[in-house]
């Protein structure tokens, strides 16, 4: 029985010709042309889908750094951690960061020492455990660009004007559009068009992407995430690059409004404001990260529970950092499932659901 | 026995005295009464002549009871697909139960019920059994261990070894029922459709397909890991490769719905009522005709074929909508706890 919203954008037939639709544009290109996916989600489902194998040899598409456990550097994980490990502490996460290495440990190796690790599906589920515990501190480690963050700083407003004071966040969130002006900026970057994430976009609306279609000329195509999305929206991008356009394309129509989400965007710039953050593969990005108002100082597990993470590296012979500006493929790192896999893995890009080596390692040929 | 709506398993049911033969008799022995199991031997004896075929189960599935089944329909259905997976008559079954005290007395009688209606249902019966009661705290409601023997036809060599390049991979149904109805109890959620295990013994069905085609390769149950996990499995044991076409799996829309919304590959949830078959190539279509009349193998679907290796380990490949291929790869470690 077919699902409605679904099945229409996955139908064999309907996918088929859009990919026969993307060969016969992409043979007017000049030359070949290199796409940066910047999602994760937009990674893993060009993976799954087999699209790498599909579309034209003309067209490469790599990687970007659109997966926000990945981008995460390790001082922020260390820190987290160490909060994690301290006595009448409640560490709550998404499910994701839970096998995510650390300089020392992960967390899940910090639960078997003892720490109290809770994986949660909302950051709701973390208040509630707040609530039912007044005993303990709940600190939820708050990892992820602004699909996750209003959210995040919806939890924080209720915590504020609910005197629920046991209830904290360490806030490693990150915003998309100062990451894809650092990369532009970056010298020898070989990309010739990014396909912009879906559901960020929802929130921060297309116009965000002004600075990299103006500035540095990249054409930009705002895309869905099912097979026929991407290939509707490589097409896009490959008829800008041939006529030298570099515009601003929304192709997910049905998920983003062309003013994105003012009511979201207020709910972050009410509990966040912008702060430099480390973005492992890209260093200090100024202005790229959230960082928790005064206001709600009570509430800010960084303020409250300063730790000494300077014994934090990124792991030896970890690739993740080019992986994650795409100008090494998962292949190209030695340790790609020879020591580093879903099971033991040795740097996020590996065990993130959003993470490139992940994608490859589950789905490519 | 007190009838009290409210009365529970106390530690003295398993204590050995009176109110354990209590416990056995009138809910036990009623239940699953059989010529066997009346005689309340310390062991079961009866004459069995062939090639047996012997498997153990234990289930601590949580919750106990779901859509669809509960712990003890499913403490049958686990232990006798096992053995028809074999290719083997399921005949005889023993069943352990270890039981935390305070469980509602009502539960019992229900789960056992379930078993007895099942153990019919199956065509075998339960010959032997034990039941201890825990502390509090020290189980969880109920946990039940079920082991079976099975009689294997002359003429059938059923083994994970067996599959042969060319031949074809036909699954018998839905796929991904049990796993997505016990997630999404477990987590508490409701929807406005109803999810279902599949739960259900299978030993007529694969009669049945041994009756099409004594000569069937490969017969496996996608319990824990769900079918990628089996196509996986097989490949690796007879040392091919597996492709599928993604378009071809079968899924109830609700179970898609719920995997879509919650993030799932269906392909590594677990099935309890389902088989996928390796069957030559000639065999196939009556194969493939007998399962459809069966009625658990009413959805049947030819998924895929097996091929010879061509890298440098054995692979399971999809063919996407695209028509382009993936690898289906070996669900790694994060297992729904407590599926089965």
């Amino acid at each position: 029985m077919p699902l409605p919203f679904l099945d229409d954008f996955r139908q064999g037939q309907h996918v088929r010709a859009l990919l026969e639709q993307l060969a016969e544009h992409a043979a007017t290109l000049e030359r070949p042309a290199r796409i940066m996916e910047v999602c994760g989600t937009h990674t893993m489902a060009i993976s799954r889908h087999g699209i790498r194998q599909a579309i034209p040899e003309s067209l490469a598409l790599i990687s970007g750094p659109g997966c926000p456990v990945c981008v995460t550097a390790n001082a922020d994980i260390d820190a987290f951690i160490e909060i994690a490990l301290l006595p009448n502490v409640i560490a709550t996460t998404f499910g994701d960061m839970l096998r995510v290495p650390g300089t020392r440990m992960g967390l899940a190796q910090a639960r078997g020492q003892g720490a109290r690790v809770q994986i949660v599906y909302s950051t709701l589920d973390a208040l509630k455990l707040a609530r039912e515990n007044p005993d303990a501190t709940v600190i939820f480690f708050g990892i992820g660009f602004e699909t996750t963050a209003p959210t995040v700083a919806a939890a924080l407003v209720e915590a504020h004007e609910s005197n629920i004071d046991n209830f904290m966040v360490l806030s490693a969130h990150k915003v998309v559009p100062p990451a894809l002006a650092a990369l532009c900026a970056t010298p020898g970057l070989a990309v010739d068009a990014f396909l912009c994430p879906g559901h960020v976009t929802a929130i921060i609306g297309p116009e965000a992407y002004r600075q990299v279609v103006d500035d540095f000329g990249i054409p930009c195509v705002i895309a869905g995430f099912e097979p026929a999305d991407i290939l509707q929206s490589l097409t896009m991008l490959v008829d800008q690059i041939a006529a030298g356009r570099s515009e601003v394309e929304l192709q997910y129509s049905r998920g983003v409004r062309p003013e994105g989400n003012p009511t979201a965007m207020a709910m972050i710039d009410r509990v966040f404001e912008p702060c430099d953050a480390e973005w492992r593969g890209l260093g200090v990005i100024p202005g790229s990260g959230l960082a928790i108002r005064e206001e709600f100082a009570a509430h800010d597990a960084a303020r409250r529970f300063p730790v000494d993470v300077s014994y934090s590296r990124e792991p030896a012979g970890c690739l993740c950092g080019a992986i994650l500006t795409g100008i090494k493929s998962p292949r190209d790192c030695p340790l790609f499932s020879r020591g580093c896999t879903p099971d033991h893995p040795i740097g996020p890009c590996m065990v993130s659901s959003e993470g490139t080596c992940a994608a490859y390692f589950q789905y490519e040929i | 026995m007190s009838k009290q709506p409210d009365s529970r398993i106390l530690l003295a049911h398993g204590s050995g005295g009176r109110l354990t033969h209590e416990l056995i008799e009138q809910v036990f022995g009623k239940t699953l009464a059989n010529p066997i199991l009346d005689r309340m031997d310390d062991a079961a004896t009866f004459d069995i002549e062939g090639r047996l075929a012997f498997t153990t189960d234990s289930h601590v599935v949580s919750p106990i009871f779901f859509p669809g089944g509960d712990i003890g329909r499913l403490s049958l259905t686990g232990t006798v697909n096992d053995l028809a997976m074999m290719g083997a008559k399921p005949l005889y079954i023993s069943a352990g139960f270890i039981i935390e005290e305070g469980l509602p007395f009502a539960d019992l009688e229900t789960i056992v019920a379930s078993m007895g209606d099942t153990a019919h249902e199956a065509g075998v019966q339960v010959v032997a059994g034990d039941t201890k009661v825990v502390e509090r705290g020290a189980a969880d409601g109920i946990f039940i261990t079920t082991s079976g023997i099975g009689l294997i036809p002359p003429g059938v060599q059923i083994s994970a070894t067996g599959a042969m390049p060319g031949d074809a991979i036909i699954v018998s149904g839905a796929i991904g029922d049990h796993g997505a109805t016990i997630l999404s109890k477990r987590e508490g959620m409701d929807f406005d459709v109803e999810l279902q295990s599949d739960c259900a013994p299978l030993g007529g069905l694969v009669a049945d397909m041994l009756a099409a085609a004594p000569g069937i390769h490969v017969l496996r149950d996608p319990t824990r890991g769900g079918v990628a996990a089996t196509l996986n499995e097989i490949a690796a044991s007879s040392e091919v490769d597996i492709e599928i076409e993604e378009e071809r799996i079968p899924y109830r829309a609700e179970v898609r719905a719920v995997c879509e919304l919650l993030g799932l590959d269906p392909m590594v949830l677990a099935n309890e009522g389902k088989l996928v078959a390796f069957v030559a190539a000639e065999d196939a279509g009556q194969v493939f005709e007998a399962m459809k009349k069966n009625r658990y193998g009413s959805l049947a679907t030819k998924i895929g074929r097996v091929r010879k290796i061509e890298s440098s380990r054995p692979r399971v490949y999809a063919r996407t909508v695209l028509g382009s291929r993936r690898i289906l790869s070996m669900p790694t470690g994060e297992q729904l706890p407590r599926i089965c």
